[in-house]
């Protein structure tokens, strides 16, 4: 006598068994997974919108690079604000990783205005700054408009605005003929300069050429008993990218062998790295309604099936007459509760995706959807299927074949 | 030994509902199908014939007595093998034909060889020589929603022979419709029989089963006439008015 053993379903029929409930119900299945796409969705928009946010953020970075270092005059003990030694620069320039060198100094005594009548307290927190003529491509920045400082402006009256100061001194183009009140003087604005990223004390300086801040403001220092133009206050330092960290790390005592001390040295881009980081952080909340909508999912779905369960007795008991295993019900039930909760989730990633693109696009960033977003979108979909329908799909199975057709 | 193996062995079979109070649907039944047969169970409402049913299907455990399909003791077989068992060798007729509506007709009949592991393709060229057979091969893509009571049912004795089981047990096929209908249905349960299908139909109608070449009467969950065991041979032409005097205690004697 031949053993009775059941047959096992092959891959096609399992498929077909686990869509015929979805399929005979397409609206209702359609919205019991919805609760798991708008859940996925939201979590695979916060992790693809962050990631391409920090893409975009990081790939500004790389083009402005990442080889600026910038050494300033801290505080001194007295509390005076320190300078450096005039040569600092030309003793930076030394080093042989070091690219490009320029110096900016800021000139405490001075405040621009835009005319003669504002009162002297309204600096606007501008500060007027002596800058060298090669400042603009060390730190990455060039004229939004005008021109910038040459040999020749550079000796006389004439400024050029960061981003930032023209805007606070409400001059949103260059006239000929436009002035402000820099020192007690007029000086003619040239130019006004885009935004540094990397220098952002540039945006709200008032520049003005070394030689004119000598001769109108005064700024000078004497080396050897002669006077010359100077001390700088801060040195932007380009160098060979895979030195920096060697150069950070004599920097201080090259430009102030004295007292190094009294130098700070840094790394803008590091700042922003850390700020690109940071940048992911906020979005656990929209994370945690994105949990929130996955849990409320899988209700909807552990109850539509509950219901399904319910409802089609009459085809367990069918499928039990026409010799379906317990073990087959149950695999068509749990099976079905998966499908319905990966197709939820699949529309949800295609969804998350499709938001972060767009906005990735109008920000003009790259992107960015990292594979653990979506795989662990339509992961935690099929989980959440699973443990839905475990249950329903337990009680199915129990079910006897008589009651369930009886039952009509 | 055997020259013809029984399809279905009942031997003092009891089925008890509950606890308290409990109901004894079967008290002691001992009948058998020989292969090619086809025979009628007959009763009033609640004498057991559903019971009787699904325990010859193995649907049911009877709480005591012995179930043989095919040769196979269902006592010697646990949920798997009763499962497979009814893949293979039994098929079932209901009352309210149980068709999935969101398929279609060729494909509810294709569904009878859905668990006995057959390849789909050649479910639903099986599914189709059996729609031709009851006269449905051009409906084969209808939904059972749009087709009449008659016709459904047509579909559901398809679904139950398209595997060619050893048993097709029917429970009340023709109570859903017109007496016109039911008739055909039986005609055609004749015609299947014929060609050599075993069929066990169960009904509350003692007309239809007047038609059937043998009647089991069952009351109250006992057999109480079958037409195969009346004394006299004569009798057979017309087994319903000697069935009712058959007595209980002659069933014993049944094929032990
Ligand atoms: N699951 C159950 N639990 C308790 N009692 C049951 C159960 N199923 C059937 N019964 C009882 O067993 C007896 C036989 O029922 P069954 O359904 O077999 O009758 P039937 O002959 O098919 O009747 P009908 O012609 O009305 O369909 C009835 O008294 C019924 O109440
Ligand atoms: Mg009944």
């Amino acid at each position: 006598m031949t053993t009775l053993v059941p047959a096992r379903l092959r891959p096609g029929d399992r498929a077909r068994v686990a869509s015929v409930g979805l399929r005979a119900r397409r609206l209702r299945s359609a919205l019991s997974a919805l609760g798991i796409a708008i859940g996925t969705a939201a979590i695979v928009a916060v992790l693809g919108l962050s990631s391409s946010s920090q893409a975009g953020l990081l790939s500004e970075i790389d083009r402005l690079g990442t080889n600026l270092l910038t050494a300033e005059s801290g505080q001194s003990f007295s509390g005076d604000a320190a300078r450096l030694p005039p040569e600092a620069p030309a003793r930076i320039s030394r080093l042989t990783a070091v690219e490009q060198v320029a110096d900016t100094a800021t000139i405490a005594t001075a405040n621009v205005y835009r005319s003669p009548l504002i009162p002297p307290v309204s600096t606007n927190a501008l500060k007027v700054r002596a800058a060298d003529l090669n400042l603009l491509p060390v730190v990455a920045t060039g004229v939004a408009q005008g021109r910038w400082l040459n040999s020749a402006t550079a000796t006389k009256p004439v400024v050029v605005l960061g981003a930032v100061a023209a805007q606070r001194l409400g001059i949103d183009r260059v006239r000929p003929g436009q002035r402000v009140w820099l020192g007690g003087q007029w000086f003619y604005v040239a130019g006004i300069l885009r935004p540094a990223v990397l220098a952002p004390e540039i945006d709200t300086s008032a520049l003005i050429g070394y030689p004119a801040a000598q001769r109108y403001l005064n700024y000078a220092s004497i080396v050897h008993g002669t006077v010359t133009q100077g001390p700088p206050s801060t040195v932007y330092v380009r160098c060979r990218t895979d030195q920096v960290d060697a150069v950070h790390e004599v920097l201080a005592r090259t430009a102030d062998p004295e007292s190094p001390n009294e130098v700070d040295v840094s790394r803008p881009s590091d700042a922003l790295t850390a700020r690109a980081a940071a940048s992911g952080a906020f979005n656990s909340l929209f994370l945690g309604l994105g949990v929130v909508a996955l849990i409320v999912g899988a209700v909807g779905v552990a109850n539509i099936m509950i219901i399904s369960v319910l409802e089609r007795r009459s085809e367990i008991g069918l499928r039990r007459a026409l010799g379906a295993t317990r073990g087959q019900i149950r695999a068509q039930f749990l099976s079905e509760a998966i499908v319905l909760a990966f197709l939820g989730g699949a529309v949800g990633v295609a969804a998350g995706v499709l938001a972060t693109a767009v906005y990735a696009t109008t920000k003009h960033w790259a992107i960015v959807v990292p594979a653990e977003a979506w795989t662990g979108g339509i992961g935690s979909a099929i989980l959440i299927g699973a443990l839905a329908g475990l249950l329903p799909a337990l009680r199915a199975s129990r079910m006897a074949p008589t009651e369930a057709l009886r039952t009509v | 030994m055997r020259p013809t193996r029984a399809a279905l062995e009942l031997e003092a079979v009891t089925k008890v509902y509950g606890e308290r109070p409990p109901v004894l649907a079967l008290r002691g039944v001992t009948f058998s199908v020989r292969k090619g047969e086809l025979v009628a169970i007959v009763g009033p409402s609640g004498s057991g014939k559903t019971t009787l049913l699904h325990v010859m299907g193995t649907l049911e455990r009877p709480t005591g007595g012995t179930v043989r399909i095919d040769g196979v003791d269902i006592d010697r077989l646990d949920d798997r093998g009763l499962s497979a068992l009814r893949a293979r060798s039994i098929g079932f007729v209901f009352q309210q034909f149980f068709l999935a509506e969101h398929s279609t007709v060729l494909d509810n009949v294709a569904d009878g060889l859905l668990y006995a592991g057959v390849e789909v393709r050649e479910r639903r060229r099986r599914a189709l020589a059996a729609l031709e057979r009851v006269g449905l091969a051009d409906r084969a893509s209808a939904r059972p929603t749009q087709m009449s009571g008659g016709q459904r049912q047509r579909v559901a004795i398809a679904r139950a022979l398209v595997g060619r089981p050893a048993i097709v047990l029917a429970d009340e096929p023709t109570g859903n419709l017109d007496s016109v209908t039911g008739a055909s249905i039986i005609e055609l349960l004749h015609e299947l029989n014929a060609e050599g299908a075993t069929i066990v139909v169960i009904t509350h109608d003692a007309e239809l089963a007047a038609d059937l070449p043998r009647q089991v009467h069952v009351r109250d969950g006992r057999i109480v006439s079958d037409s195969a065991h009346d004394p006299d041979p004569d009798d057979r032409a017309t087994p319903r008015t000697t069935g009712a005097r058959v007595p209980v205690g002659a069933e014993q004697e049944d094929r032990s």
